[in-house]
This record gives structure tokens, C-alpha cells and sequence, in this order.
């Protein structure tokens, strides 16, 4: 057997098994429902078998001749959404950013204790961490309680079920996905490098946004990407911390689905969600291809 | 005081050891840099010579004394308001910038104007042989053009005194040589002071006009490269800088006697005390002795006699057991033939030529 015919078996026995299980797994599920969001919704659930693109003219605010006239509520939903995911990203890179700092400066031992730490949420149920959060949070709760008790506040304070909340939810679920990426492009800094600048005489300011900023930016924005991503489509967080009172993009498809048995509709919005998230994917990729070129060269 | 442009006066330094105890790196060192002089600090590592450029550039915060930059006092101030520039061991180019930002950083952070530091960054990259280069970056560049880089970005905001951070230990030894004489010429043209660190002699030999050798966070001599070549003030410094044959004895008269008897003649000066001293010949200060050789010589079986071209570097022991060596000019063939079948060779000296390391110097 000759050399190259050897590589591509060896190619095809290594890559075949996790080829063939997101095939049929992944790209299956996703064809299922790409089809589904061009058919009608059945009146008790289910689907028709006739083509029908209203779905998606609903989802921008047409009028679906079946349910409604204009309205833009789900264009809402969805701006509301980007705009909870985005301060979400932006919180949790306030949190960890300074910690990253502070950690990558640690010997090696409390270095790893730290990192263990921060994975150990992992541990312990998503669902049981939240409802531990509506204890904290609800009208009676610890936060509002000691605030009366303390008589800082007559009456209890309207914690739970609010933006802020779903915010401080998905931050305290999303923080080891955002530390990760940010914490690796803090940790390989070169300090000589923020010296050379001090040295030049550039103020720590300034050191810090044409010096330590730019170069811990490839973790920042994978860390962005890795937690915008799923808060923008997560359901749970809201579900729990958000009541009925906020509704997001991930609740809408779960309710789509699960509720309103509206499955075109709810495929339709899971298709637009993933391909507004794929297009802000292909810019990040072609933006950072660009500078990942110039990092190539730089090797 | 206007002669020197640093002065430290008493500047210590303690670190913390991981297990408690503390070691002194800067022992209230004194120390003034001239004008347009090039001074370097030379030691092994460990001997303090880092954290004297970092106390100077303002990284490392003294625990007493005090550092002036031009008579203004720079104790307390931070890198980034000090007059000072280095040139750090890796380079420490910014890699997201090109050569050209890179260069003009520091005018960049001064305010210059735009089309200003253009200029500056050329005549600058000019200085250093990189003419054209603003558009590269720093990783495309080899470790020589990313030294001048470097060195260029250190020196455009011209400042009073370049700290060079053993700059040229990255590099391979021919472009090192080249580098040596160029940074002498570019630090003559510049007029501008530079303290440079290393740990390696014949750098300091080469360029320095002052050499001041640090051990143990203490300065043990600051003179210029001949003196402390010919004359070092104690036996550290004497066998840091070049091999040595060192003779410990006591002072009898003209000549010095060891403790297994072996004699070292040498002449007499003023200020020649009497007692212990230690004898220092240099090993090219040997030559081979014909028969009836007026002077005084020493006795060595070869033990190695090894050819390092323009020189023989002969091993041996006195019959005493003492370990000596010297560099003959290779030059004469005939009487190194000789000395390879005998494996013995008188060696003579120049009375005049030893130098006599007292031990009130010492201290």
C-alpha cells in the first residue's frame, strides 16, 4: 500500500466516527428543521406539507394572514435579546478581565487552585445554581431581607424577574467560558513589553490601551464570542430569573415549540437566530483572518 | 557637579529570598557616570549589575540612597517621567506594531507631530542601517535588524542617558563584534551617555571608556579597561577579567615569597607596604627563557600545550604544584618544538610587568 493511499484510510478511520455523528446528529436535526420552517403549522400542532414563508415574514412584523397583523414584537424580542447578551458579554468581561490579572500573577500553586475554582460550578446543576439565585433575589429573599432588617429599605425591593436579573444569572453561568479565553491571552503577556513602554515614556494609562489592551484582545474577543453566543439563544436563565415578565429569544422558541406547537414558527426564529449569529461569526473570522496572517508572519 | 550627568549616592537594595532570609543586591553603592561616557557595569549574574540599570531606569524602587539624573533627583519618580531609555535584552519590540511604530513611540507618547516623527523615525532607522523598514514588522526582521530596532526606538526622544540591558548576549559572535563597534561609534555620535550591562569581559574590554565590576551588590573597581586589565585592586577582579596567575605571599624586599617557596620578583614602588601581598602576571607577560636569560624565570612541567592560532596557551605546574599558564606568540616554532619534547619550559618574566595586589586595597 502506498504511503498516500495509507494516509487517507488513516484520515478517514480517525476523522470518520466523529464526521459520521455530527452528520447524522448535527447537520440532520438542522436539515429537519430548515424544512420546517418553510412548511405551515398545523391547526393542532404538527406541520402541513405546503410551502409557506410567512414564518419568517412574521418574524420581521408582516403580517401572518393566519395570527395577526403588523407588529414588530419579535424584532423586539430579538433587540431586546442582543441587547441583554451584550451587557451580559460586557459584564462578565468586567469581572473577569481584573481577575485574570490578579490570578496570572499568582504563583503556580494558587494559580491552579484559582482556575479549579472557577471551574467548579461545573460540579453542581445548572438549574439547582439558579433557583439558589431566585432564593438570594425573590421579595423575601436574603438580599431583600437584610436590607430591611438593617432598615435601609422600607418595603422589598423588585429584584427578581427583572433585566438586571437575567443579566446576573447568565453572568454567573457564563463567567468560566469568558475567564478561559481572556485569561490565556492575559496570562502569556510580556511584561518586558509593558515595561519597554513605561520605559518610553508612556503613563500607565495609556501603557495600558496601546500596550496590554491590544495584545490581550484575541482572548477578550473569543471570550465575547464564546458567551455572546449562547446568551443570545439561552432560555433557562430567563425562564427562571426572568419570570413571565421578560421574554427572550430563547424562551420564544421554547415556547414556539413547547407551548404554542408552532414548530415552522419556532424553526423559523431558531433559523434566523443561527443566522445572524453565523454572519457576525464571518466577520469576526474574516477580520481576525486578516490579523491572524499578520500574527502567522509574526511567529 | 556638572561633569557627571548620574550620580548615586549610598543606593541599596535587599530582595526577599523565597525562604525568608534577604539578599543584598545594591550595597549603598556610589557611583558617578560622566558626561557622553560609556560605562559599563560588568559581573557575574547575580552580582547586583541588573538592578542597578533597573534602579536607574525606575523599575526597581531603592530601599536607601539616592539616584540624580542631571542634578535633579529621580528617586521617587517612575520610569515614565524619568530622562532615561533602555535597550532591554530581548529587544522587547511590540509585535502589534510595525518598526516604524515602534520607532516612534516615544514621540508618539511626547506629542510630536505627525509628519515630524516621520522624519525623526527615518533619520532614526537610517542611524541604525534599517533605512525603508517603518512598514515592516518586528518577527520579520532577524535578531540583529530587531537589536537596531530597538536601539533606534530607545534613542529617537534622545535621551540624556541609554541603558543597554546586555543587548548583544542573543546574538551570534560575529554580528556581536559588529554590533560592539557600532554601538562605540553610534554613542559617539550621538553624545549621549550609555551604561551598558554585561557579563562578558571582552565586551566591556572593547567598548567601554569606564568599567565598573560589580560582586556581591558592591562596586570593586571603576576604572577604565587598561587600568583594570593591568592593575586590578583585588583578586576578584583579577580573575574575572582575562586568566591570571595569582601568587599569594608575603613582601620580602623585592621579591615575594608563597608558602611553598615559590619566588616572585618584582619592582618596587613608593607605595609598596610590607606584608601580605598577592602577585598577578598575566599569562601573555610569560615568554620563553633562552639559556642565560637575565630575567627572573619559574620552572614548569607542561601538562597541555594547546595552539589557538596567533597564540600557544601552555599548562603546567611549578614543582611545587602550583598551576600556572601562559600564552606564547606562536611565532617561535623552533622553541615550541623544544618545549613539546622536553614537556618542560622555563617561563620568564618582566619584574616590572607583575602587578602587586596589597591587600589594604582589598578591603
Amino acid at each position: 500500500m502506498s504511503i498516500a493511499i495509507r494516509r487517507r484510510v488513516q484520515l478517514v478511520v480517525l476523522l470518520g466516527p466523529v464526521s459520521l455523528f455530527l452528520a447524522v446528529f448535527f447537520l440532520g436535526p438542522l436539515a429537519i428543521m430548515m424544512v420546517t420552517s418553510f412548511l405551515a403549522p398545523g391547526l393542532y400542532g404538527g406541520v402541513e406539507w405546503t410551502f409557506y414563508p410567512h414564518n419568517f415574514g412574521r418574524i420581521l412584523g408582516f403580517a401572518d394572514p393566519m395570527f395577526e397583523d403588523f407588529d414588530p414584537v419579535y424584532i423586539a424580542i430579538f433587540l431586546r435579546s442582543v441587547k441583554i447578551a451584550a451587557l451580559t458579554v460586557l459584564a462578565a468581561l468586567l469581572v473577569c478581565y481584573p481577575a485574570a490579572f490578579c490570578i496570572a500573577r499568582l504563583s503556580e500553586r494558587w494559580k491552579n487552585f484559582c482556575l479549579f475554582l472557577i471551574t467548579l460550578p461545573f460540579f453542581t446543576s445548572l438549574i439547582v445554581r439558579l433557583f439558589v439565585w431566585v432564593l438570594i433575589l425573590r421579595q423575601t429573599g436574603l438580599v431583600n431581607e437584610m436590607l430591611l432588617s438593617t432598615g435601609m429599605i422600607a418595603r422589598p425591593l423588585d429584584l427578581i424577574y427583572t433585566d438586571g436579573a437575567i443579566i446576573l444569572g447568565m453572568v454567573y453561568v457564563f463567567i468560566p467560558f469568558m475567564f478561559m479565553p481572556v485569561y490565556a491571552s492575559v496570562e502569556k503577556l510580556d511584561w518586558t513589553l509593558v515595561r519597554a513602554s513605561l520605559d518610553l515614556g508612556a503613563g500607565p494609562i495609556r501603557t495600558f490601551w496601546r500596550i496590554i489592551l491590544p495584545l490581550t484582545a484575541p482572548g477578550i474577543v473569543g471570550g465575547a464570542i464564546i458567551v455572546f453566543i449562547p446568551a443570545l439563544g439561552n432560555f433557562v436563565v430567563p425562564a427562571i430569573l426572568g419570570g413571565a415578565k421578560v421574554m427572550m429569544l430563547g424562551n420564544l422558541i421554547e415556547q414556539q415549540f413547547l407551548a404554542a406547537r408552532n414548530w415552522p414558527f419556532g424553526s423559523a426564529l431558531a433559523m434566523m437566530v443561527m443566522s445572524v449569529m453565523l454572519v457576525l461569526l464571518l466577520v469576526y473570522v474574516f477580520a481576525s483572518g486578516r490579523r491572524g496572517a499578520d500574527a502567522a508572519l509574526n511567529r | 557637579m556638572q561633569d557627571s550627568i548620574v550620580r548615586l549616592e549610598g543606593a541599596s537594595k535587599a530582595f526577599a529570598t523565597p525562604e525568608g532570609g534577604s539578599v543584598t543586591a545594591l550595597d549603598a553603592i556610589d557611583l558617578q557616570v560622566r558626561r557622553n561616557e560609556f560605562l559599563t557595569l560588568l559581573g557575574p549574574s547575580g552580582c547586583g549589575k541588573t538592578t542597578l540599570l533597573q534602579a536607574i531606569s525606575g523599575f526597581v524602587e531603592l530601599d536607601g540612597g539616592r539616584i540624580l539624573i542631571d542634578g535633579e533627583d529621580m528617586t521617587d519618580r517612575p520610569p515614565y517621567r524619568r530622562p532615561v531609555n533602555t535597550v532591554f535584552q530581548n529587544y522587547a519590540l511590540f509585535p502589534h506594531m510595525t518598526v516604524g511604530e515602534n520607532t516612534a513611540y516615544a514621540l508618539e507618547v511626547a506629542g510630536v507631530a505627525k509628519a515630524k516623527r516621520r522624519e525623526q523615525v527615518a533619520a532614526a532607522l537610517k542611524m541604525v542601517g534599517l533605512e525603508g523598514m517603518e512598514g515592516r514588522r518586528p518577527r520579520q526582521l532577524s535578531g540583529g535588524q530587531q537589536q537596531r530596532v530597538a536601539l533606534a526606538r530607545a534613542i529617537i526622544a534622545r535621551p540624556k542617558l541609554l541603558l543597554l540591558d546586555e543587548p548583544l548576549s542573543a546574538l551570534d559572535k560575529n554580528l556581536r563584534q559588529a554590533m560592539q563597534i557600532e554601538l562605540k561609534t553610534l554613542q559617539h555620535e550621538l553624545g549621549i551617555s550609555f551604561i551598558f550591562v554585561t557579563h562578558d569581559q571582552q565586551e566591556a574590554l572593547t567598548m567601554s571608556d569606564r568599567v565598573a565590576v560589580l560582586s556581591g551588590g558592591r562596586i570593586q573597581q571603576l576604572d577604565t579597561p587598561r587600568a583594570i586589565y593591568d592593575r586590578p585592586v583585588n583578586s576578584f577582579v583579577a580573575t574575572f577579567i582575562g586568566a591570571s596567575n595569582l601568587f599569594e605571599g608575603r613582601i620580602d624586599g623585592d621579591r615575594l615569597m608563597t608558602s611553598d617557596g615559590t619566588e616572585i620578583r618584582y619592582r618596587r614602588t613608593p607605595s609598596t607596604t610590607s606584608g601580605a601581598a598577592t602577585a598577578l602576571i598575566r599569562p601573555e607577560q610569560f615568554f620563553l627563557a633562552d639559556a642565560g636569560e637575565p630575567s627572573p624565570t619559574l620552572d614548569v612541567d607542561l601538562e597541555a600545550i594547546v595552539f589557538v592560532g596567533s597564540t600557544f596557551e601552555l599548562f603546567g605546574r611549578t614543582p611545587a604544584g602550583r598551576k600556572i599558564v601562559a600564552e606564547i606568540p606562536a611565532g617561535r616554532r623552533s622553541l615550541i618544538g623544544e618545549i613539546e619534547r622536553t614537556r618542560r619550559a622555563r617561563l620568564a618574566y618582566d619584574p616590572a610587568a607583575v602587578h602587586l595586589i596589597q591587600p589594604c586595597a582589598e578591603a
